[in-house]
């Protein structure tokens, strides 16, 4: 059996088992497409995963901290609508800076309810989700938005600019990426965000002031959304008002992926890249099998939950338990 | 008789491996119909772990479980239950929301045609059972309005739905009041007079020798003997428990003390504690001693910052202060050991330096990273200093025995270095020898002038720690004792709100 086999490999390699799972579909796509692992493919998918991934990784940091962020797909139409929007009024130089604010100040309405009032995070954030999106179409008045002269704008180098020939979504992910890390492994925030998460009363007997530190992974998680949005506004030069719709579940999907643990307190900004990779390279590779794109919905659906239930069956030892 | 030569349950050679630990290395243990066989052992000597392997948790990697004469594999409790072997867990595993009759039967309610709940059935039989048990609420009351004491009595009457051959009580006084626990004794009593053999894990050696007709020690996963309780005594068995004896004597000189470290005035919050005044001296421990509810952890969180006064006042080393959060409490070198160390104590996930060093996180730095080597130094000495046993800091701390758990708490707020030091239940639901290492603890620190506050429900604990006594009854403090006026007598009368004019 899988599970067997990887319990005798030594617990290191049971609890990778979503690596092991991602090379095991790396090399079955490249077997059935010849694409599948050419350098400009591999380098297609970096730069398309970077959206998600970006936002993945500050909602990566919510869910340590013991909460959930399900309002940041319709934050990235929010903030995606605004900066395209504000591009051609006030010029990128103040758009980018205004979208940002704008973008922290729904975080920060996210962190006042969750952190200081201590509301249920999946309820104020699924509500957040629908307002949000009210708020973009309020905005829009229903129109798309795009900018006119798409060649001649500096805004061009985040989504569509390069450097040291790597394309910059993918510069700007990895480089996050490795910000976050830092930051969640080496510095007091991260310990904090990790204590807060593990267990609040404990925290707060600690003398952690458990209401800011929770404050301020949703205000982290905006910031991600605001940055991703200024890499798709300038992919695209444009914006449909609901063009974030159902990236939540990507995002979470890939965190949870990344073996982030939904009860708070466990999880790794690195391992969260891993499980954006694992998520772009499935459907990149079902789109090279000529498989429709709706297919990858089911196929990503599929995986997550062979993913947790790998994860959890290594935690306890068998397949199947009686108790937790 | 010979139906009495067959033990009940008799497990041979029982070995349980976890990754990196032998939990159980070849167990032996066996329970006579109508016998109460107790374990005992210091925790992480492996007691859980072959309860779980009784009740059908676990699964032995090696050895054989043999329930009246026949070899047996369960694999679930529910396998467990149908061999009448049932566990009567130390914490509660009842659904909150549901009445007592439904969590009697829970799984196996009555039914009718179509499926339907037979709830007269179901109500009678409870309430039958309840009565049985000599409860006095009804089967129909919710469960999360019953005491915690009447809660155990449903997790005790589901067990006697079917046919017990084996009851495993784990650690079931905890909760109980003493006179809650005369009627659990009576009940194993009635159990044990019907045949059903007993498993009975408790610390407190007072019970086991009232009740048990056998001993079996356990220490680190291994078998350690089986002894007969009338022909034993606690040093016996507390040698096998841990290997050594232990020095229960305080021979220290007399002290002088120093300044007053906490001065607390009149201090009120209303429905929990009134008119509360005390001081603590550097190198002086003041025990707080009292029925549970009296007010003592609430009087703590106050001065930690947890809870609002609503009048009196705070002095710290002769200064008034308002102690608005943890935060505050912390910098004025006020220190909280909580009551429950793994709900208020620990983050369970996180490794034992980090859980350490956590109220001080901010302050560890090199720049703007934490400092592994501060870290570490802080871990490494209270690690010594406090004899915590564990393979790594690395360790998460809830895989941790229940006194190296307790040792991180407490090594966690000396590495604050204190002015005062708050400890609330510091032995509760440890071992023996774990818990005469923290009362000696206590005492040194005295020694080097910290003021120290200890909470504890167990008389013998702040007898045995306390400078001074603290009674305290329904929010009130009653009287003070000093240690050499101290009678056990005259504090158990202040703890029941029997004054001493009243008595007199």
């Amino acid at each position: 059996m899988l599970l067997a086999r990887l319990k005798a490999g030594g617990p290191a390699i049971a609890k990778q088992g979503i690596l092991v799972a991602f090379i095991v579909f790396m090399i079955t796509f490249s077997l059935m497409s010849d694409r599948f692992l050419s350098a400009d493919n591999i380098m297609s998918v970096f730069r398309q995963s970077a959206i998600i991934g970006v936002m993945a990784l500050g909602v990566t940091i919510v869910v340590i901290g013991g909460n959930l962020d399900l309002s940041v797909g319709s934050m990235l139409s929010f903030a995606t609508v605004l900066v395209v929007d504000l591009h051609d009024k006030i010029g990128p130089e103040l758009a980018i800076p205004v979208m940002v604010l704008a973008t922290l100040c729904l975080g920060a309405i996210n962190g006042f309810l969750i952190g200081i009032l201590r509301l249920n995070s999946l309820i104020v954030t699924l509500g957040m989700l629908s307002a949000i999106q009210g708020l973009v179409l309020i905005y829009s008045g229903g129109q798309n938005v795009d900018i006119v002269d798409q060649t001649g704008t500096w805004f061009a180098i985040f989504g569509r600019g390069a450097m040291f020939g790597i394309a910059t979504p993918i510069i700007i992910f990895l480089g996050l990426a490795l910000v976050f890390h830092v930051i969640m492994t080496t510095m007091p925030f991260g310990r904090r965000v990790h204590a807060v998460g593990g267990n609040p009363t404990a925290s707060i007997f600690s003398g952690i002031p458990r209401s800011r530190v929770v404050f301020m992974t949703y205000l982290i998680s905006a910031l991600c959304v605001a940055i991703a949005a200024i890499i798709l506004g300038s992919r695209v030069m444009g914006s449909q008002n609901n063009v974030g719709l159902g990236y939540e579940l990507q995002v979470l999907a890939a965190v949870i992926l990344g073996g982030t643990s939904l009860l708070g307190g466990s999880g790794s900004i690195l391992r969260t890249v891993l499980g954006v990779l694992m998520l772009a390279f499935i459907q990149n590779g079902l789109i090279l099998m000529g498989q429709p794109y709706y297919t990858q919905w089911l196929v990503t659906w599929v995986v997550i939950i062979v993913a947790v239930w790998l994860d959890v069956a290594a935690k306890r030892g068998r397949l199947f338990s009686p108790i937790a | 008789m010979n139906v009495n030569r067959e033990p009940a349950l008799r497990l041979q050679g029982i070995v349980k491996t976890f990754p990196g630990v032998r939990a159980l290395d070849g167990v032996d243990f066996e329970v006579m119909p109508g016998e109460v066989h107790a374990l005992l052992g210091e925790n992480g000597a492996g007691k859980s772990t072959l309860m779980k392997v009784l009740a059908g948790m676990y699964q032995p990697d090696e050895g054989q479980i043999i329930i009246a004469g026949q070899k047996v594999r369960m694999t679930t409790p529910i396998e467990a239950k149908a061999q009448g072997v049932i566990l009567i867990h130390q914490e509660l595993s009842l659904v909150p929301e549901m009445s007592a009759a439904e969590n009697i039967y829970l799984g196996e309610l009555p039914r009718k045609s179509l499926g339907r709940v037979d709830w007269k059935t179901l109500e009678a039989r409870s309430n039958a059972i309840l009565k049985r048990l000599r409860c006095n609420f009804r089967a129909e009351v919710t469960v999360a309005n019953l005491s915690i004491a009447n809660q155990q009595m449903v997790e005790i009457a589901r067990a006697l739905t079917v046919d017990a051959r084996v009851v495993i009580f784990d650690e079931p006084t905890a909760s109980l009041t003493d006179a809650e626990k005369v009627v659990l004794f009576d009940i194993i009593n009635d159990l044990k007079a019907q045949g059903v053999g007993i498993v009975y894990i408790s610390h407190r050696m007072d019970e086991i020798f009232t009740l048990s007709d056998r001993i079996t020690v356990l220490r680190d996963g291994g078998y350690r003997g089986t002894l007969n309780t009338a022909d034993t005594n606690e040093d016996e068995v507390t040698r096998l428990m841990i290997g050594r004896s232990l020095d229960l004597s305080r021979d220290e000189a007399a002290r002088e003390f120093g300044k007053t470290m906490l001065d607390v005035r009149n201090l009120t919050c209303p429905g929990l504690f009134e008119n509360v005044s005390f001081s603590v001296r550097a190198g002086e421990v003041v025990g707080f001693y009292g029925l549970v509810g009296a007010g003592r952890t609430e009087i703590a969180e106050t001065l930690f910052g947890l809870r609002k006064p609503t009048s009196g006042e705070i002095l710290v080393d002769g200064e008034t202060v308002e102690i608005g959060s943890p935060r505050a409490a912390i910098a004025m070198g006020i220190s909280l050991v909580p009551e429950n160390r793994k709900e208020q104590g620990l983050v369970l996930q996180m490794n034992c330096r980090d859980n350490m060093t956590l109220p001080q996180v901010q302050d560890l730095t090199a720049g703007p990273f934490l400092s592994q080597g501060a870290e570490l130094a802080i871990f490494d000495q209270y690690r010594d200093r406090l004899a915590i046993k564990t393979p790594s800091w690395r360790q998460s701390a809830g895989v941790l025995s229940g006194g190296n758990q307790q040792k991180i708490v407490i090594g966690k707020w000396l590495s604050m270095q204190p002015r005062v030091l708050i400890v609330d239940e510091p032995t509760r639901g440890i071992d023996v020898g774990s818990k005469s290492e923290i009362h000696q603890l206590l005492r040194e620190l005295a020694a080097q002038g910290y003021a120290v506050i200890v909470i504890s429900s167990e008389m013998p604990e702040v007898l045995r720690v306390s400078d001074r006594i603290v009674a305290m009854y329904h929010g009130r403090i009653m009287r003070e004792f000093s240690i050499d006026e101290v009678t056990e007598d005259s504090l158990v009368q202040a703890i029941s709100g029997i004054t001493s004019d009243t008595a007199a």
